[in-house]
């Protein structure tokens, strides 16, 4: 662990799905050295088998997210659509049908209860799993890279105030509070508020590395000799230092989105994510707790699309990480 | 504290290596990173091993030890007084590393293991080849070694962590950890390279008193020509991997004969050079090195 | 040492204290009318007034929290005459939904909370602990791959979906676990330990993968440093460079986050508790939220906060004991 005793961990992702109240580690070494060959990230990239499969799921959900009206036209059915034919009343709203009514009709079968698509419910949740989760993403990233640049090149006061931030947003109970939060708020701009949310209590972490690789890349002769040439401050935290940190911040911004997914799939769980009747798969699989031991497939099918993505964000952060270490001699 | 090593029976060499090679396989092919290296001590003698950073010199202290990286191969023969220690079974060759042969690495802040005193790693040394020593003897000769190295108040110092000293108080530390076990031979890789100017003469000293005391042998790896000169008897030059030239310090130094080693020497700025371009060692090839060589006038 | 702690347990009171003021401001500030909230579903407009009147929600914001934080030290009565209420120190909160002081509430269901986070611990400590260790001494075997695959799986896989696929693979299909009731362990062992079995393994898994690739990466790390090329070199037994000079520094580091880990979830484990019904502090927090039961919501976000705070101050004191390099910069 290259970094200082108090600095207990790389990286940390609030994720609901791996943790309740606390979160667990993300990935700070790989297993499996990649070699990294000629040609660069990419290349190396392109070799590895787990990489490719997790970018390609990738993908395709997010093929399948922007193409969703294009999608149910085809399927022809919408999210908000009850089909009680699909459905019978007799057996408390269950679906017709093995595997949850699925069929040339309802591809992916129908909810119990309601007799709404699942497929539709499913391409529209993919939506907004990949949407917010990259949103608060970039929001992350955004804010992270700057203030970590800032607290680690500037140093003093500004990296004081930075640092005490960081601290106190670290420890706060981040998922009840962002319960609490979103309990407490009126349900209008769902969305954007819980970009924001999850994003307040996320940035910290990549702040963190920034800040301290800034720190060491700054005593560096380049930094000093551009100095010398007159470049002001900025101009050297965005040409000088930003452009060594890319490899850094593009693996800690594809591990971060598993988390985020967890972490909006978990809020839309517990009820206070995204509002019904708008899908979402979390909230699908809050409602499927009712019905698991006699209809599994209500939950079996947004429970391994969501587990899917998050594998395949993670095992593309790991390898991603993997190769770059690989290739800075680490 | 004096040994007897140094009178030995007959001339049998202290360290005698022979053709030894160590092989990476990489991608493009198996690269030595050592290649038919011929090494001779004498008991009490004291050979320095010179050259470039890559040239293959650490490798080499590693290779002896059998300490090389699990990756790489070691072949030919490496004989201490005499007992063969390539092919030697990992029990037997425990017992030889550490006892028989110690080592000093270049940086002591991270070669000393800061969750322990000092005082616990000499005394774990001197107790992994001293069966049936207790705890309070093995204590005695920790401070003992302290006090041999001249680290002042050994007494309370053998409680004190690595960070709690300087840098040229750990190189002391980590010299005194190696003479506990009273070794023949001490493998020092780049001792005082960590150091600054003052300290290091201070270290050299140090090993120059331990050389005369008790006769332990020495085998001094350096880049810096000025550290060899003062301490060895010999010299060998390396350069990737391969010997260039061997013999007495004094001849090396008057009559180089490989134009590396001219290289090398002319690259040391003299108080007598009149002034003008710094010339450094020229990268490439040593037919490459020749031809610079002979435009500056060097070669016939 | 004690002027070290004195700064972390100061610097921990202001996060407390701020913790605090911004829940505050979240329920009080931010909601539009915080008496009928916590009125509930059952309301009239004379409990609202007496909501209202009971918790001071007329009156001034900072007095407000005032009277808040000094009830968490002093107790404190809400309401006057006949109907007042009293909630005894540490207050912090009444729930009027339930007629009970948030405290209480807390401190039934803590001793089910902590069952859940001691033994989803053990399974997770041994399981990452030696997976690691496994790993690292096999690297790039084929067993550390298969273990890497395992781990990215299992920080990958949701709690409740895992949960839920538990639940019906061994209590449906298999019927190897009972179904999930209530009983006491002196009523009922085998029931008992039957349901708290899948809550263990379901809160363990991602600890469980995230602890065994950190420690993975610790003792390789660990395994390349110059002081254990030393230690070799001095001709030491494997073993006991294993021992003294390697696992004491690559597992120091895991077991303070440990103590991180296990504060936190002892503040209840919300999604685990919800899909097993089993109530503990988490369940109650989430079936608070659903009820808009903002004391109790309030009183667990203390509580949590409470404990993420000691807990980072017993893992940095603990440092400071194990590593000197920082016990000297500490005094």
């Amino acid at each position: 662990m290259t970094s200082s005793p108090t600095d207990l961990t790389g990286t940390k992702t609030v994720a609901a799905g791996t943790g309740d109240t606390a979160e667990a580690p993300a990935a700070t070494q790989a297993a499996g050295a990649l070699r990294a060959g000629a040609g660069g990230t990419w290349q190396a990239l392109r070799r590895d088998t787990g990489a490719m499969l997790g970018l390609g799921y990738i993908v395709l959900i997010s093929l399948v997210a922007v193409l969703a009206p294009v999608l149910t036209a085809i399927s022809g059915w919408n999210p908000y659509e009850f089909d009680q034919s699909a459905i019978d009343p007799n057996l408390g709203g269950m679906p017709i049908g093995p595997w949850g009514g699925m069929g040339a009709e309802h591809w992916l079968g129908v909810e119990p209860g309601s007799g709404r698509d699942i497929f539709a419910r499913i391409v529209y949740g993919a939506r907004v799993s990949m949407g917010i989760a990259l949103s608060a993403t970039a929001l992350t990233t955004v804010l992270g890279v700057s203030l970590g640049l800032v607290a680690g090149y500037f140093g003093g006061r500004v990296d004081l105030v930075v640092s005490r931030v960081m601290d106190f947003l670290m420890a706060f109970p981040a998922l009840i509070f962002m319960i609490a939060v979103l309990s407490a708020l009126p349900a209008s701009n769902r969305s954007a508020l819980l970009v924001v949310v999850i994003s307040v209590f996320g940035w910290p972490y990549l702040a963190r590395i920034v800040r301290g690789q800034t720190m060491s890349l700054a005593q560096r002769e380049f930094v000093e000799a551009a100095r010398a040439a007159g470049a002001s401050g900025t101009r050297i935290v965005f040409r000088e230092i930003l452009p060594n940190l890319r490899s850094t911040i593009i693996v800690m911004a594809t591990l971060a989105v598993p988390g985020y997914i967890g972490t909006e799939a978990g809020l839309s769980f517990l009820g206070v994510g995204v509002v019904p009747p708008a899908p979402s798969w979390g909230q699908m699989i809050a409602a499927s707790v009712k019905w698991y031991a006699v209809d599994p497939a209500y939950f079996v099918v947004p429970g391994t699309c969501l587990f899917l993505l998050v594998l395949s964000f993670t095992v593309l952060g790991d390898r991603l990480s993997a190769v770059v270490d690989a290739q800075e001699g680490r | 504290m004096t040994t007897t090593r140094s009178t030995t029976t007959g001339t049998e060499a202290l360290l005698r290596v022979r053709d030894l090679t160590v092989t990476f396989a990489t991608p493009r092919g198996p690269l030595d990173a050592v290649r038919s290296l011929d090494l001779d001590l004498e008991p009490g003698g004291a050979l320095g091993i010179v050259g470039e950073s890559g040239s293959g010199k650490s490798m080499t202290s590693l290779a002896i030890m059998g300490l090389q990286p699990r990756a790489a191969r070691r072949t030919g023969s490496v004989r201490l007084r005499g007992r063969e220690l390539v092919g030697m079974s990992q029990a037997d060759l425990r017992r030889v590393r550490g006892d028989r042969i110690a080592m000093v690495f270049q940086d002591p802040l991270s070669s000393l293991n800061p969750y322990y005193t000092v005082g616990l790693q000499i005394e774990e040394a001197y107790r992994a080849h001293r069966p049936g020593v207790t705890r309070r003897a093995a204590r005695k000769v920790a401070v003992a070694a302290l006090e041999r190295v001249h680290i002042r108040d050994a007494a309370v110092r053998v409680d004190h962590y690595p960070h709690q000293f300087s840098g040229g108080m750990r190189q002391r530390v980590m010299i005194a950890m190696a003479l506990s076990t009273e070794p023949e031979l001490l493998i020092a890789d780049e001792p005082t390279t960590a150091l600054d100017v003052t300290v290091q003469a201070q270290i050299l000293d140090l090993l120059q008193e331990i050389r005369r005391e008790t006769g332990t042998g020495l085998v001094l790896i350096t880049h810096d020509l000025a550290v060899v000169s003062e301490i060895t008897d010999h010299i060998v030059v390396m350069k990737d991997g391969v010997c260039v030239e061997r013999g007495a310090v004094e001849q090396i130094f008057t009559e180089p004969q490989h134009p590396y080693t001219r290289a090398l020497l002319d690259a040391v700025p003299r108080i007598d050079d009149e002034i003008g371009a710094l010339r450094a060692v020229a990268p490439g090839s040593p037919a490459a090195r020749e031809n610079a060589a002979r435009e500056n006038g060097d070669l016939a | 040492m004690p002027r070290f702690l004195l700064t972390r347990i100061s610097s921990g009171l202001v996060v407390l204290l701020l913790v605090c003021l911004f829940t505050f401001v979240v329920f009080f500030a931010l909601s539009p009318d915080p008496a009928v909230q916590i009125c509930g579903k059952n309301c009239t407009p004379e409990l609202i007034d007496q909501i209202r009147g009971n918790l001071g929600l007329d009156q001034p914001f900072w007095t407000q929290f005032f009277l808040f934080v000094a009830g968490i030290f002093a107790g404190r009565t809400y309401g006057d005459g006949a109907a007042a209420v009293e909630c005894a120190a540490p207050c912090l909160g009444y729930s009027f939904q339930s007629s009970q002081a948030v405290w209480d509430m807390i401190v039934q269901r803590l001793p089910v909370s902590a069952t859940i986070a001691v033994g989803a611990a053990v399974l997770w400590l041994l399981a990452g602990l030696v997976g690691g260790l496994l790993s690292a001494v096999k690297e790039d075997t084929f067993l550390d791959r298969f273990t890497t695959g395992l781990t990215l799986t299992g920080m990958s896989i949701p709690n409740y979906v895992l949960a839920l696929v538990l639940q019906y693979v061994l209590v449906v299909r298999l019927q190897w676990l009972p179904f999930p009731q209530a009983v006491r362990f002196a009523d009922d062992p085998v029931q008992w330990f039957g349901n708290f079995v899948m809550p263990w393994i379901v809160l363990a898994v991602g600890y469980a993968a995230a602890y065994t690739r950190l420690t993975r990466a610790n003792v390789l790390d660990v395994l390349r440093e110059n002081y254990v090329r030393t230690a070799y070199a001095k001709g030491l037994p494997q073993a006991l460079v294993w021992r003294r000079h390697a696992l004491r520094p690559a597992l120091t580091p895991v077991v303070t986050i440990f103590g991180m880990d296990f504060a936190g979830l002892l503040g209840g484990a919300l999604i685990t508790e919800t899909v097993f019904g089993i109530n503990g502090v988490g369940k109650m927090a989430a079936d608070s939220i659903a009820r808009n039961d903002q004391p109790v919501i309030m009183g667990v976000t203390l509580l949590a906060g409470f404990l993420v705070v000691v807990g980072n101050i017993v893992v940095d004191v603990v440092y400071t004991a194990i590593d000197p390099r920082v016990r000297v910069n500490a005094r």
